[in-house]
């Protein structure tokens, strides 16, 4: 527009505003805008985003960010994924010069007066240390102040001697195991992780799981897979024809990755969404199926049972059929066992049962199919038993026999000839049903015969398809009665028969015609249930049934947790120091709290709230772990080494080994001997007896004490020692039989809570101290997730502010204080001896073929087979600093792997001597972990999706397992070498690898297990297929060898309402707590932004109707109870809640905003956690087989909380 | 004719996810300052809510926007007779209690509070007064509160609905919420402008961004009351008003606004449109239901050899002919005509249009169980949970053709997509449809690739600024490239 132009049109009141100079004042706006610098970095908060942001930089301050735009393209008609990042995301700026920011170390008044006196007394820290807490009083005198103010501004070398001295303290005393560390989820910033479980592993500590702790976890992956998760990135999504969007709230917790779902229903693919409430991503819906809250389970039992009857029986689709022969369980041999005159489904029929097979290696753990084209059993390739076979070459999914390399033609069903009637649960009604299964007699090598059907034979009895087989089938959709028919997931669901067949129809066409694109995408809003495994398996089977796991487009799209930690490999070598240590002690972090907070103390036998078969079913000679009380299990688990504990026993791993060696024994030996007459025990059998408690807790990167402690009123009560408002009684005494009972449960087991924090979190504010922490501004990181395929890293827009400093360097100032007090009390190395579970992906995984016990004598106590392994480990504490900042020899000399795989990687390591930089100590060099960059740049240069050398070699070692060629998945990408500075240029796609199940060349979109389905190479499970069937004696025992229906634990046998009584107008709801909008975990939501554009507390949502029944109306202060602590907030009131349930958006903070509760005598009130207490499900306990094989993050009961109810009522009296 | 060129905007509704990722970007850069504190330049509403501030959309209360008496358009909230009575007080702005009171807490008791008997707590306290307050609102208050007896229902679009569908939103039936995110609308016929006494409001001519000049205010903030959409805010710490600028700075650089760039939902288009000036009065005068048709009348084809000639007269660039042809404001409004202006029937002629939202399929209830109401894979839009009554209330004056056909058409792209990528619908049957639509397979294929597979670059055609044009009518550009930024800056200073 030239200047002289100006009035608009004819109307005289408007005019262009042209004259240059009455427009300079334009430049007040121009000067805001104005800046000095733009750095990379992303934020460490666990949401699954991984999303790369411009930090804006003014003055030499933060001024705001905002998402960058220059990722990579993938293939031509997927969407970009710019830009990426959401509302929390563009806030934290806000957290670096705010009032909330831990700028200086903080030390608990209490413990900071005596620790000055102690020391004043004491020349020796670790005896001015011991000073205090061998004194009661003391001890007890800062415990009892946790939480309740009288912070003072400490100084670091104060701080540093402290936590030294403490540590030191601990080994010599109690041991290492009883220093743990627990930090979330490594891949949102994988160096501030590794940085103090760095430090842990190489003093003994413990570090704590998350993935399962958080519920995160879904134990049917596991099952199903032998995979801890993997899923698609969201791009995916977009190639999806019907997504199936369940517990998984996409606006609100896939912010970034929202558009994908959006845009594909514009290019034709259909959406469906299921949540009790009318939630956000509802709206995106065609149609919402408003399903009755944790009653997901019974809509996928029945939509499978549509599909089975329609799609594989009546008008079977060929690709389904011969998707479900090649790519799954379904056409093996299960042997049906007799029990008390009826059949019930057995084992897997093992191969060397067989005279044809009898001498087979690794027989037991050799499985059966029916070759339709020899008419005779033969035995597959691609099981776990040739996986670990000497004989390497034949762990793949060609349909070939493992002995004579015949082809297989699978019988998928022996419909047409003899049938039995079998025993099927079911636990909807309580009863047993007979349904007819089509059986055959097959001849066993000790000349007697079995009786075998297919697990496909058994899915389609347990689903209810009736094929003419006699017993108690159902007539047709329309039998209420009979499980899993339409009309019989109506009584559950809500939703009606009509939609749910319309729903299976449109599921099963979408898959014939597009080859299996149909995707769930799921999250916590079911994976938090109790009975979660269930629900998940139901659903991914009808993916299994259409040929839809695999394949773009497709698969279980389960996202809770940012737990895709991309560059696994070298990570976890630095993270848990294998680069030193030959054995690690890492812990499920479920089993540690159940047993360590007490919360076992407070429940008596599972069978009160979880449904099982009738008594002795499927026990089959196995030991009974199928009654009792959930912390029996526990200690049979860790007897039998399929779950680990620490601490280990009773005594100091090192004087243990001191002992052994003064008596001139093999540590090892002279442990099982003594395990063995009981003079030694597990610390789990007694928790309770101080020599097994924890001592000392590091916290970091996490909210510990809040977001995720389920039962976080026992944990301020039997961890802290401080106030706490749970009402909840002791009920184990008589119900347990393996733990000890002590009549009064200890109080303040942990001598000193250490935090890292940037802000003043509630786990810091119950801290003793409290350590400055740089925010993800301030510091080098790396950042992966499973949302999309890139790696990002974390960088310095300025450095640490006031006196804060990154988690690395924190952790390694801890090292060396703690390395320079040793010096004195560890001048030589000592050893320790550390006890760990079965691992999966080891031979560990065919170790146990029946549960067997070696302490009632079942079995030889044998370690790292019956039991867990023991191994000696050397510590050399007064050179920890020198280990912790050196990348260690034993990577070189063992190479690297994971998920099974594995590379050698000594030429890299020399190559990263000869560049530098290097540490050099005793005479020896090593590259260099001292600086944070140096750790990502050892990380980049050490893993296979970012060194596409290390990738091809990789699969190169895969290929000898696997007999078949997979090499060239890495040859186009085999000379990428990534950097830590060419991540801050701009974000890069990851490499292929073989420890990943996606396939992502050519822009592709990655979807998990297509590596797998094209490439055949089996699942790291027991058949190395995809497992409907579970045979494991534990699994058989809980009914949950097949795919079923259990109901949610009923209010009243949870028990967490027995001594809470409403008072006034009250009402019971089931308390839900999904992820919000203004949070991630606790983070954001305390922060100036959110708050604002919430309701200034996270509120209670209720139905207006329920509201209107006690008296509620929007914005009134309610009070929410039971007997395991309070809630105080505001209410936010809608028709869009349905009645009965109530949501309080995970996790709220008890830090700002937070009144007092009238009902628990004005003591402050709590968070979301106050109301939870952690159930284990026990069957999730087994170990050493197959899958079902612990390791870190992947194995192992979860934290679940869903099925919890309260009292709500209006808070009579405002207090603060 | 007077051809001229606006920066104009689509926000795609199917696409929001109410994140409210574009409001905090904007937060941060532009009203994060004292006497700024309330101020959401950008804010995104559920509707049906009460929006921000309370009832926005109630002209009997505030009085906002246009109306027509004896053939002449007026404003509603002021004329020269009222201003000086209004000057002082006027009775239908917007208070405190409509906005909120701006608040955050005292977080410093954490580090600070003695030891003590019970856990210290971090208590809200009021960003005007510091003094201890009690949140009773705020400017999202009613987000996700669709179903909502007190917000939801008091949504002045719900005027016109039947008792009966009223209730239904409150039921499982057809409960919904969907998203509605806002900012100034740079009108073409801006009240704001019109109201200000002082002349210091202004559409810039080059791209018809509206500013108030910091200078010239003088704070009567008569353009508060006038603006129909509230999207004027009165700075209580330098006494000025404030408003969405669009980011001219980034515009002037060749960037999104910031709130366009954050769009994680990537719902947001930006392009300049051509227009005829010389007929904006005649179309701000029409009768509601043609009001929709006229705006677009007003937007001309910009590869029509006239109009370009046109414009060239006008002293439009070349470059920023060239920006509108690709336009993707163009193509939404003007060629697929599914995008369609908030509130039409204020008479500010908004340059920020929509495409509204598709929503699920509505259910029965019976027996306590809960079906769809249709068989069909995408049902028919008039079976959506939306009543388009409403969505006509919003964006068609009352009148429900224009939404409707709007709304259609996205139907029909999807099941043509379906019929291509799929095939359980036979691509006959999706042409039909697309035909019924008024569409055809080459729009369909358009609209969906700038719906699905848009880029950056694609939702953002932003025309070049020519600031050297611009800065050498006050100094020699390369004088300018020398000297700039050297200086004191000053804020601009309260009062006269």
């Amino acid at each position: 527009m030239k200047p002289n132009a100006s009035g608009n049109g004819n109307l005289p009141w408007i005019k262009d505003e042209v004259r240059p100079k009455l427009r300079s004042w334009e430049e007040f706006y121009r000067n805001r805008w104005q800046h000095d610098k733009i750095i990379r970095s992303t934020h460490g908060v666990n949401c699954t985003g991984g999303c790369t942001w411009q930090i804006y930089v003014k003055d030499g301050i933060v001024t705001w960010e905002m998402q960058g735009l220059d990722y990579p393209s993938l293939e031509a008609g997927l969407p970009p994924y710019e830009p990426r990042g959401c509302q929390r995301g563009i806030s934290y700026s806000w957290y670096l010069y705010s009032p909330l920011r831990v700028r200086y170390p903080y030390i608990r008044g209490a413990l900071l007066d005596l620790w000055k006196e102690a020391r004043s007394r004491h020349e020796d820290p670790v005896e001015a240390w011991r000073s205090l807490v061998e004194n009661p009083e003391a001890r007890t005198r800062w415990q009892r102040a946790r939480g309740k103010g009288g912070f003072r501004r400490g100084d670091w070398d104060t701080a540093v001697e402290l936590i030294a001295a403490a540590s030191i303290y601990t080994i010599k005393k109690w041991g290492p195991d009883r220093i743990a560390g627990f930090s979330p989820i490594p891949a949102m910033s994988m160096i501030s992780y590794a940085s103090g479980a760095r430090m842990l592993e190489l003093m003994g500590g413990v570090a704590l799981s998350f993935y399962d702790w958080y519920c995160d976890l879904p134990p049917a992956s596991p099952e199903t897979w032998g995979e801890q998760t993997d899923v698609a990135e969201s791009a995916d999504w977009y190639n999806s024809k019907l997504l199936a969007v369940m517990g998984s709230n996409l606006n609100m917790t896939r912010t970034p990755d929202c558009h994908f779902a959006a845009e594909a229903r514009h290019n034709g693919s259909k959406m469906w969404v299921f949540a009790p409430d009318f939630n956000q991503v509802a709206k995106y819906a065609d149609e919402w199926v408003a399903i009755n809250a944790g009653q997901d389970g019974a809509w996928w039992m029945a939509v499978n049972h549509v599909l089975l009857k329609e799609f594989h029986h009546e008008k079977p689709e060929p690709y389904f059929l011969d998707y479900t022969k090649r790519y799954t369980d379904a056409p093996f041999l299960v042997e049906l066992r007799n029990e008390n005159g009826s059949w019930r489904p057995g084992q897997l029929l093992r191969a060397n049962r067989l005279s044809a097979y009898a001498a087979v290696e690794n027989g037991d753990w050799q499985f059966l199919m029916w070759d339709l084209g020899e008419n005779r059993p033969k035995m597959p390739q691609g099981t776990v038993g040739f996986r670990w076979a000497k004989q390497k070459g034949k762990w793949n999914l060609e349909l070939k026999d493992g002995l004579d390399g015949s082809d297989i033609d699978p019988a998928l069903t022996f419909l047409g000839g003899e049938s039995v009637e079998v025993e099927l649960d079911d636990f909807g009604e309580g009863r047993t049903l007979r349904r007819g299964v089509p059986v055959k007699r097959i001849e066993t090598a000790d000349g007697s015969s079995v009786l075998v059907t297919t697990v496909y034979d058994l899915l389609m009895a347990q689903y209810g398809v009736p094929r003419g087989l006699t017993g108690d089938y159902p007539q047709d959709y329309n039998d209420e009665n009979a499980p899993y028919t339409p009309a019989w997931s109506e009584k559950y669901t809500g939703m009606g028969r009509e939609t749910l067949i319309r729903f299976a129809r449109e599921w099963g066409n979408t898959a014939r015609l597009t080859g299996g694109k149909c995707s769930i995408i799921i999250g916590a809003g079911i994976n938090h249930w109790y009975h979660n495994n269930l629900m998940y398996r139901a659903g991914i089977h009808a993916l299994m049934f259409c040929g839809c796991v695999g394949v773009n487009g497709g698969g279980l799209n389960h996202y809770v947790g940012q737990e895709k930690l991309a560059p696994m490999e070298s990570w976890s070598a630095i993270a848990f120091a294998r680069d030193w240590m030959p054995a690690v002690r890492l812990q499920n972090a479920p089993s540690w709290h159940y047993i360590h907070t007490d919360q076992w103390r407070y429940e008596r036998e599972f069978r009160e709230y979880h449904a099982m078969p009738q008594d002795g079913a499927g026990s089959n000679g196995n030991m009974d772990i199928s009654h009792g009380h959930t912390a029996d299990v526990q200690v049979e688990a860790v007897r039998n080494g399929w779950l680990p504990f620490y601490p280990q026993f009773n005594r100091n791993p090192i004087e243990l080994v001191r002992e052994a060696k003064a008596a001139g024994k093999d540590p090892v030996e002279f442990t099982v001997e003594q395990l063995k007459s009981r003079k030694l025990t597990f610390s789990v059998e007694d928790p309770d007896a101080p020599e097994n408690w924890p001592r000392i807790w590091f916290i970091w990167r996490g909210n510990a004490l809040m977001s995720s402690a389920k039962g976080h009123e026992f944990f301020l009560k039997h961890y802290l020692g401080t106030h706490t408002n749970a009402i909840a009684e002791d009920l184990a005494a008589g119900s347990v039989k393996e733990v000890a009972w002590h009549e009064n449960a200890p109080q303040g087991k942990m001598d000193l809570v250490v935090d890292l924090n940037f802000r003043m979190d509630t786990s810091a504010l119950y801290s003793d101290i409290v350590l400055p922490a740089a925010t993800w501004y301030e510091k080098a990181d790396l950042n992966s997730t499973d949302m999309h395929s890139f790696i990002h890293p974390l960088s310095a827009a300025v450095p640490p502010c006031w006196e804060s400093k990154s988690d690395w360097q924190i952790f390694r100032t801890i090292s060396k204080k703690f390395s320079e007090l040793a010096a004195r009390h560890f001048p030589e190395p000592v050893e320790d001896l550390v006890a760990s579970p079965l691992a999966h992906d080891s031979p560990a995984e065919i170790a146990q073929p029946r549960m067997q016990s070696w302490v009632r004598g079942e079995v030889e106590a044998i370690p790292g087979k019956t039991m867990p392994n023991l191994k000696m480990v050397t510590r050399d504490y007064k050179n920890l600093f020198n280990q912790f900042v050196s990348f260690g020899p034993l990577v070189r000399a063992n190479g690297l792997g994971a998920h099974g795989t594995s590379y050698a990687v000594e030429d890299f390591y020399d190559e990263a001597l000869r560049t530098g930089p290097v540490t050099t100590w005793d005479g020896k060099s090593y590259p260099s972990l001292y600086e944070d960059t140096q750790v990502c740049d050892t990380i980049l240069r050490f893993a296979t999706v970012t060194n596409g050398e290390l990738a091809h070699r990789s699969y190169r070692n895969m290929e000898q397992k696997v007999g078949l060629p997979l090499a060239h998945l890495a040859e186009k990408n085999r000379g990428v070498r990534l950097t830590y500075k060419e991540l801050q240029s701009r974000p890069h796609r990851l490499l292929n690898s073989p420890m990943w199940s996606g396939l992502t060349e050519n822009g592709r979109a990655y979807s998990a297990f297509t590596y797998n389905k094209e490439c055949l190479v089996p699942w790291r499970t027991l058949t190395g297929r995809q497992h409907f069937y579970l045979d494991h004696p534990g699994y058989l025992q809980y009914g949950e060898h097949l795919p079923t229906y259990k109901p949610k634990p009923s209010p009243v046998q949870y028990a967490d309402l027995r001594l809470s009584k409403a008072e006034g107008k009250t009402l019971m709801l089931n308390y839900l707590t999904p992820h919000g909008k203004w949070h991630i975990h606790s983070t954001y939501g305390d922060n100036h932004r959110m708050t604002t554009l919430s309701r200034g507390v996270e509120p209670f949502w209720i139905n207006d109707r329920d509201a209107a029944e006690i008296g509620i109306v929007d914005n009134d202060w309610v009070e929410i109870h039971n007997d395991n602590g309070v809630v105080v907030t505001r209410a936010a009131v809608s028709a869009r809640i349905p009645r009965g349930i109530s949501i309080q958006y995970h996790s709220p903070e008890r830090t700002f905003s937070v009144p007092k509760s009238p009902l628990r005598n004005y003591r402050r009130a709590g968070g979301h956690n106050s109301l939870t207490r952690v159930r284990l499900k026990p069957n999730l306990m087994v170990g050493g087989y197959g899958q079902f094989t612990f390791h870190f993050n992947y194995w192992g009961p979860t934290g679940c909380n869903r099925d919890t109810h309260i009292l709500v009522r209006k808070l009579p009296d405002l207090k603060w | 004719m007077n051809v001229r060129s606006q920066v104009a905007m689509v926000f795609h509704l199917d696409k929001c996810i109410g994140c409210h990722t574009c409001s905090i970007a904007c937060k941060n850069i532009w009203t994060d300052r004292k006497g700024t504190e309330y101020m959401w330049w950008n804010n995104v509403e559920t509707k049906p809510g009460a929006g921000f501030p309370t009832q926005w959309e109630n002209q009997d209360k505030y009085n906002g926007g246009w109306e027509v008496g004896n053939g002449k358009l007026k404003l509603k909230s002021t004329s020269k007779e009222k201003t000086v009575f209004n000057i002082f007080h006027n009775p239908h702005m917007p208070t405190m209690d409509d906005y909120y009171e701006p608040w955050t807490y005292d977080y410093q008791h954490l580090f600070n509070a003695p030891e003590g008997p019970d856990q210290p707590t971090a208590r809200p306290i009021s960003m005007i007064t510091s003094e201890l307050i009690q949140i009773e609102s705020g400017p999202n208050w009613d987000d996700d509160l669709g179903g909502s007896p007190i917000y939801a229902q008091n949504d002045p679009n719900l005027k016109g609905l039947t008792p009966e569908q009223q209730a239904q939103l409150f039921a499982v039936e057809r409960l919904v919420f969907f998203y509605f995110p806002r900012i100034c609308n740079h009108c073409l016929n801006p009240a704001c402008v019109a109201a200000c006494p002082s002349g210091a409001l202004y559409k810039r001519g080059e791209d018809g961004i509206v500013l108030v000049d910091q200078n010239r205010c003088r704070g009567w903030r008569a353009c508060i009351a006038a603006c129909p959409y509230k999207k004027m805010f009165y700075n209580w710490n330098t006494g000025k008003s404030e408003k969405c600028i669009l980011c001219f700075p980034r515009l002037e650089a060749g960037q999104a606004p910031a709130c366009f760039h954050s769009c994680v939902g990537r719902i947001r288009y930006l392009g300049n449109v051509l227009y005829d000036a010389s007929r904006i009065e005649e179309v701000a005068k029409l009768p509601d239901e043609e009001l929709v048709e006229g705006q677009r009348s007003l937007i001309l084809d910009p590869h029509d050899p006239e109009v370009i000639h046109e414009a060239r007269r006008n002293g439009i660039h070349d470059s920023v002919i060239e920006t509108a042809q690709r336009s993707p404001v163009y193509k939404f409004v003007k060629v697929w005509k599914i995008a369609l202006p908030p509130h039409i029937e204020y008479r500010t002629l908004p340059m920020l249009f929509y495409v509204p939202p598709m929503a699920p399929v509505m259910a029965n209830r019976s027996d306590d169980v809960v079906n769809g109401v249709s068989d069909d894979l995408f049902h028919d839009i008039e079976q959506s949970r939306v009543p388009m009554k409403f969505l006509a209330n919003l964006f068609g004056a009352g009148h429900e053709s224009k939404v409707r056909y709007a709304l259609r058409k996205q139907k029909a792209v999807r099941w043509y997509r379906r019929a291509l990528t799929v095939g359980d619908v036979e691509m006959s049957t999706a042409e039909r449809m697309l035909r019924e639509a008024d569409s055809s397979p080459e729009e369909a294929e358009a609209i969906y690739r700038l719906t699905s597979l848009c880029t950056f670059e694609e939702r953002f055609v932003i025309p070049p600024m020519h600031r050297e044009e611009a800065i050498q009518m006050l100094e020699d550009p390369l004088e300018h490239k020398q000297s700039v930024g050297f200086g004191f800056m000053m804020a601009p200073r309260r009062g006269m």
